[in-house]
């Protein structure tokens, strides 16, 4: 047995000699890669946001808040401004469809998780490794294969032809199709938490909870589901935020008609249109994800204290 | 015989999880598959052929582009493995560190915002400040936000791995330098590496930060098969979509065996 | 000066945060002996174990190691070496490159280093292992590898962190006898941490005890059990009875008390105690039951009993105050004492102890 106060793992670590001294030093670069990359440029889009629109693309420096206005309303011919629910539905829908990509995410997830953690120790690890497997392909080519599938012609519609859909139809250009390659981008993210957290569950504790005269869904409800909230948490924030981000898949899949935020900012900087309403778009998307973060981050902390 | 009431079974479960993999796994598959057609036309099948592949190899933009991927990537990896690194042994072996918390916030930063967010900033700062090498730009941008990635295995193995070898090493002789490279460094090796593989892979794959900042010369990978999409599917495309997605199974199997095997030799 | 002292402890305070793990602490660690520091979960031992090794530094007082002040001696520059709780073998490296690694950083040659790593596992009886790797190892092999690693450079002192409490019960005896006889030919000054009294009392040839960061007692194993300086030792070394005891007439060594049971008895003193109240101490084992009873005599009543083969636990009351008796159980006839029935009870004078608090 160690001694409390002297354990190695214990809160007195800081007190042992390092063999790394400097770790100031060794901080220096990522403070510096990420300020002149990241952090430096968050403050520019900012400016950016409120910048005047550059004639020819672009911008000049100022302080106009048409960016932000511009989300909501039109100028009219006479200057009047008209509410315009164009760029505002882009924004529900996008977050409709990360909602919707996340709650489906889960509901495929915790089962395939909990089945994949009650699998014999080889086999399992090898169910991870398929799981993880196609997350390292490049995502444009998890989307791509998707339009093949749904594509005129594909797989997919030829299959529903046998069953009476009209011939030479596609899936494609709707918001399904973008749901489809979302749901199949995003859900290894998923899967690997819950299924970490599930893994946990340390065996006896259901059949505890059975021991106890609860039945399967009993135990599911208020043994399983709980034990497993966080990995399912973290699950949600790994899907959640980059489905808000999402480029690719409302560009490819939804054809350019049906966008979501991702797509807008592209458009906007891709053809050099109008940067400082791209800006104030990014800046909006930022918030919003900073928005789900710190409810997150709020809700984990207060967890934290009751426990 | 008695029937055995197995409480943690739920019905049901084997047949989602078949579904999950099929699901899974079809649209790669199909891509294979299309990429052996012969006809032109993608969805119309005639008959097995490596004509595809042949003309997908003697395709110079396409070489050009991963040429350009595989540059990028290179240095974009070891850049983004060494900034990592120096950090992880600055965050949990640093002695009386302050702002640890917030330099791990940092370092992880690029995985808490949307990229589009961040290929916009580096658009617009790369343009402010006039970084005309379209090279640089990517190199830049890549080793960004490849960092996390790298970040990430490397400090849970560092922080897995007790402090006790490092002290052992110390105690018999060894100098700072000694201690990390011969005892720290092999046994975080495994986390160091597939930190690397993860930064190498998300740079080869990313699209939306390298179509943003892409020019002419410095088409990459991704974004060159973007335009070949946007044109239409092709079995060509098919082909060159097939040998990525072998070129990454290989890569990911090396990865995460390595890993594998690391987590294994002791703690 | 006779003999130079391997370590000595001078003065040693160590504050963690607001907790005080060590105040004042003083003692020398003889040359070639085995050396033990004996005490409960926080008492400071391992600290100050760490603190030889190099691995913590004290915020006041001073370590000589034969003579030398190694304070600011980094841990990689002190001839000491650690058998480490954990082991902390090198998981990457064969057994024969554990044992290597310190040698080599001692910058011996190829040659001399080969044939050393040869003796050393030799002689932890580990020489068909050289090229295994730790992982393959069981607990004991790993215990013994990390002894010859840890012996391998010739320290000027070996540190042991509690090295046998991972192991299972049959094999810690047999690896105390192995601790002892590599003490006794390598000639080392062993410094031994445990909180396993028995080990201590077995294996050191001198024993600190401590306790609340402090020096309780310094002495031989006899000496800590016999003549335990204070009431924390004599509780902490094995088991005891408290009586409280009206101190009558005393001296520096002795002092004449009146005990519960209304004896006057003149019993060894761990320091001159003033007339009034005073604990005595006697050991569970020191009293005599039934037929054995011997010395000052009483009846008591038998409480409980613990039936536990070659000995019986009994736990007595008289008159109210309840008291612990262990007996041999030399024949069966020790069975006849039961619960609830009466039995006498005596003690010899000289193997109570009044003890200060």
């Amino acid at each position: 047995m160690s001694e409390t106060s002297e354990n190695p793992t214990g809160a007195t670590r800081v007190q042992r000699r390092r063999r790394i001294n400097l770790p100031y030093l060794g901080l220096a670069p990522s403070w510096a890669l990420m300020g002149f990359a990241l952090i430096l440029p968050i403050f520019i889009i900012a400016a950016v946001s409120v910048a005047v629109r550059g004639a020819y693309g672009g911008f000049d420096w100022g302080f106009d808040l048409s960016g932000y206005r511009q989300i909501l309303f039109n100028e009219g011919w006479t200057g009047e401004m008209e509410f315009t629910p164009q760029y505002l539905s882009i924004i529900l829908r996008t977050i409709l469809l990360a909602s919707v990509t996340t709650l489906l995410c889960l509901l495929l997830a915790v089962p395939v998780a909990y089945w994949i953690a009650r699998q014999p120790g080889n086999r399992k690890s090898l169910l991870v490794f398929l799981v993880t497997l196609p997350f390292w392909m490049s995502m444009i080519l998890r989307v791509y294969a998707w339009m093949i599938i749904l594509g005129k012609d594909g797989p997919l519609p030829r299959f529903l032809e046998v069953f009476g859909a009209p011939s030479g139809m596609t899936l494609m250009y709707n918001d399904g199709a973008t749901l489809a390659a979302m749901v199949y981008t995003y859900i290894p993210l998923m899967v690997l938490p819950v299924f970490a957290s599930i893994e946990k569950l340390d065996g006896p504790l259901i059949e505890a909870a059975h021991d106890l005269y609860g039945n399967r869904w009993t135990t599911l409800r208020r043994v399983i589901l709980p034990l497993t909230a966080p990995g399912i948490a973290s699950g949600a924030i790994l899907v959640f935020v980059p489905a808000l981000g999402a480029v690719l898949e409302p560009i490819l899949m939804g054809g350019g008609k049906q966008m979501m935020m991702g797509s807008l900012i592209q458009l906007q900087f891709g053809g050099g249109r109008n940067w400082p309403f791209g800006a104030a778009i990014a800046m909006t998307l930022m918030i919003v994800v900073m928005l789900v973060l710190i409810a997150v981050a709020l809700r984990s902390a207060r967890k934290e204290a009751e426990a | 015989m008695s029937k055995h009431h197995d409480v943690k079974r739920y019905p049901g479960l084997g047949l989602i999880s078949i579904a999950f993999f099929v699901y899974l796994y079809t649209p790669l598959l199909v891509v294979i598959l299309y990429s052996f057609n012969a006809n032109r036309i993608t969805s119309v099948w005639t008959e097995f052929s490596f004509k595809w592949y042949a003309s997908a190899l003697q395709n110079d933009a396409l070489m050009s582009a991963l040429k350009t991927s595989l540059t990028v990537a290179f240095i974009a990896t070891v850049v983004a493995t060494t900034i990592a690194l120096l950090a992880a042994l600055s965050i949990i072996r640093g002695r009386n560190v302050r702002f640890r918390k917030l330099s791990e916030t940092v370092v992880n930063l690029p995985l808490l915002l949307p990229e589009i967010v961040l290929a916009v900033a580096t658009l617009i700062l790369f343009s402010l400040v006039g970084v005309q090498n379209g090279m640089l730009k990517l190199v830049i941008a890549h080793s960004a936000f490849c960092t996390p990635f790298a970040f990430l295995p490397i400090r849970a193995r560092l922080q897995g791995m007790s402090l006790d070898y490092e002290e052992a090493a110390t105690d018999l002789y060894a100098s700072r330098w000694t201690v990390f490279r011969r005892v720290t460094l092999p046994l975080i090796f495994p986390g160091l590496f597939s930190g690397a593989m993860l930064a190498f892979l998300i740079s080869m794959d990313d699209f939306i930060t390298s179509n943003m900042l892409s020019s002419g010369g410095t088409t990459t990978l991704p974004v060159y098969i973007f335009s070949l999409i946007r044109v239409g599917t092709s079995p060509e495309l098919n082909a060159i979509a097939t040998l990525l997605i072998i070129g990454s199974l290989i890569l990911a199997t090396v990865a995460l065996s390595v890993a594998a095997r690391g987590q294994r030799d002791g703690k | 000066m006779s003999q130079q002292n391997a370590v000595e402890v001078i003065d040693v305070s160590k504050n963690f945060g607001s907790y005080q793990a060590l105040r004042s602490v003083n003692f020398e660690i003889r040359e070639n002996e085995f050396f033990t520091m004996l005490g409960p979960s926080g008492c400071g031992k391992t600290t100050l174990l760490r603190m030889i090794a190099g691995f913590e530094t004290p915020d006041r007082g001073k370590f000589l190691l034969h003579g030398r002040d190694i304070v600011d001696i980094p841990p990689h520059k002190r001839r000491v070496n650690t058998v480490f709780q954990s082991y902390a073998l090198f998981p990457h490296m064969t057994l024969a490159q554990n044992v290597a690694f310190g040698l080599e950083n001692l910058g011996w040659e190829r040659a001399r280093i080969t044939a050393r790593v040869g003796e050393m596992l030799e002689r932890v009886h580990m020489g068909a292992f050289a090229n295994r790797k730790p992982e393959q190892l069981s607990g004991g092999q790993r215990q013994r590898i990390a002894l010859a690693r840890a012996l391998a450079p010739e320290p000027e002192v070996l540190l042991l962190d509690e090295p046998l409490s991972a192991l299972d019960l049959k094999l810690r005896q047999a690896m105390r006898d192995e601790l002892r006889t590599l003490q006794r030919d390598t000639g080392i000054t062993f410094v031994f941490v445990t909180h396993d009294q028995e080990e201590a009392l077995d294996m050191s040839d001198r024993i600190a005890v401590l306790g609340s960061g402090e020096v309780q007692q310094i002495g031989t194993p006899s000496e800590i059990y016999e003549e335990p300086s204070n009431q924390f030792v004599a509780d902490f070394v094995g088991e005891t009875n408290f009586f409280e005891v009206e101190v009558l007439e005393s001296t520096e060594k002795t002092a004449t008390v009146r005990t519960p049971f209304g004896q006057v008895i003149s019993v060894p003193s761990s320091t001159h105690v003033l007339p009034g109240k005073a604990t005595l101490s006697i050991r569970p084992e020191k009293l005599n039951l039934g037929d054995q009873a011997q010395g000052v005599a009483f009846q008591a009543e038998v409480v409980k009993k613990h039936y536990l083969g070659g000995y019986s636990h009994y736990q007595l009351s008289v008159g109210g105050v309840e008291i612990r008796a262990s007996r041999r159980n030399a024949s069966r006839e020790g069975d006849m004492i039961s619960v609830g029935s009466t039995v006498h009870v005596g003690f010899i004078e000289g193997s109570a102890r009044v003890l200060a608090a």
